[in-house]
């Protein structure tokens, strides 16, 4: 490893401790690391938007004699009275093309692919029981999915009171919204627990090397 | 003009793109493809623009009026502007070295660890949430305790547990998720509606 590699490195692990550092108190290590990484990250992505957004879409088109692109370079343009008390009304005018294109292509395209599809998805046991890959197993965890999705839509459904039949649907639905959420915290503790699995490979074998000096990880590699 | 305009002009685009996705006429895709895929991008950068505007002016006060720890917005400033000089097409763009480093050394040092501290908030978030004081609490607690250990080598206990984790994620979750995203679905469609109708108005601010 070369001098320029190790200075980075080092600099990748002070900045790995000090945020850790935060799990004893707040500190001006933490400090640092955080400001830091607030402007670089800013910094990042207007480089990429730059490469990805101006580019492609306004610089590149201008140059190609497509003046009409001038247009929504001046309505981006009067975005930029927001930053001016007097003038903030004007921003409206571009916030509201944006918005209307954005709600509007959001009604029918949220619609079929959040609603729709999965209503379809989930009434597909009939096709499913008929089908020759059909399987004892399959019917009954498709009926489990139907059912469940049933009583989860009925607890949220608040225009009639959880009493009786209802109520009881209502309390299985809350059985079913619960596996969701423990297994999407389950998945959340396991996704965390990798990363930090990962800075603590890249303090002790990428920055210490320990690879080279601790003989039970040196045995552990080569047998 | 400052208000009624903006809500008229946000009702014909929005309208507008509603009825294109019925009909799909030659026109109505030109129109689409003109307006609606090639304009918001550049306008949306802008208004990504302003947050950076923002972010600049706020750490620029901080350090001219020397309020406590302004210091720390000038390593802020200082990151942003090496990061931008660095990737100027001058300086070498993506390809250039500053550039590249800093992505390797300080974002990639950084941002998972501030991930990965969350491992230990979310541990004691997991102890107050998992304190089984009810029948329902124990379904959340057992739910994410199968999910956690699916991973966890334990000889010939390694295939039930991960079956099982298979299992309540591809059946029960699903239902739960399913219900989730058709509660969001409807809920993004009322709220676009709303927009769209110029019922919902806060987007204008107050003048």
């Amino acid at each position: 490893m070369d001098w320029g590699s190790v200075i980075s490195t080092t600099i990748a692990a002070f900045l790995t401790l000090a945020i850790f550092s935060f799990l004893y108190k707040d500190n001006p290590f933490y400090k640092f690391a955080e400001h830091l990484v607030v402007g670089v990250t800013a910094g990042y992505w207007v480089v990429i938007f730059y490469y990805t957004v101006v580019m492609p879409n306004i610089i590149e088109r201008l140059q190609q004699g497509k003046w009409w692109y001038v247009i929504p370079l001046c309505l981006g343009i009067l975005m930029w009275t927001r930053l001016v008390p007097k003038w903030t009304w004007i921003s409206r005018y571009p916030l509201a093309l944006y918005l209307g294109v954005a709600t509007g292509a959001a009604i029918p395209l949220e619609m079929k692919a959040k609603v729709v599809e999965h209503l379809n998805g989930s009434v597909a046991l009939v096709t499913y029981m008929h089908s020759p890959q059909a399987t004892t197993g399959g019917i009954i965890n498709n009926v489990i999915i139907l059912l469940g999705l049933v009583a989860a839509l009925i607890y949220f459904f608040f225009s009639k009171e959880h009493k009786g039949a209802i109520g009881l649907i209502a309390k299985v639905g809350i059985v079913v919204l619960m596996v969701g959420f423990g297994a999407s915290f389950g998945f959340t503790v396991m996704a965390r627990v990798s990363l930090l699995i990962d800075r603590f490979q890249f303090l002790v074998f990428t920055w210490l090397n320990a690879a080279s000096w601790l003989p039970w990880y040196y045995w552990y590699t080569h047998n | 003009m400052k208000r009624q305009l903006p809500l008229i002009l946000l009702f014909l685009f929005g309208a507008f793109m509603v009825f294109q996705y019925f009909v799909p006429h030659e026109s109505s895709e030109f129109f689409y493809e003109f307006v609606a895929l090639d304009w918001p991008p550049i306008i949306g950068v802008f208004a990504l623009s302003l947050g950076i505007i923002s972010l600049i002016r706020m750490s620029a006060k901080r350090v001219r009026t020397r309020t406590p720890d302004w210091g720390y917005s000038v390593v802020t400033l200082a990151g942003l502007a090496s990061m931008i000089v660095a990737g100027l097409p001058w300086f070498g763009g993506q390809e250039s070295p500053v550039y590249k480093w800093e992505f390797q050394y300080i974002m990639q040092s950084i941002l998972p660890t501030m991930f990965a501290l969350l491992s230990f908030f979310i541990a004691s978030a997991a102890y107050r949430a998992f304190r089984a004081r009810s029948a329902v609490a124990s379904v959340l607690l057992v739910s994410a305790f199968i999910v956690m250990i699916r991973f966890f080598p334990m000889g010939p206990l390694s295939i039930p547990a991960a079956s099982t984790a298979s299992w309540l994620l591809n059946v029960p979750n699903l239902a739960a998720k399913r219900a989730i995203t058709i509660g969001v679905g409807l809920g993004i469609v009322s709220t676009a509606l709303k927009v769209v109708l110029g019922i919902e108005r806060s987007y204008l601010g107050r003048d």
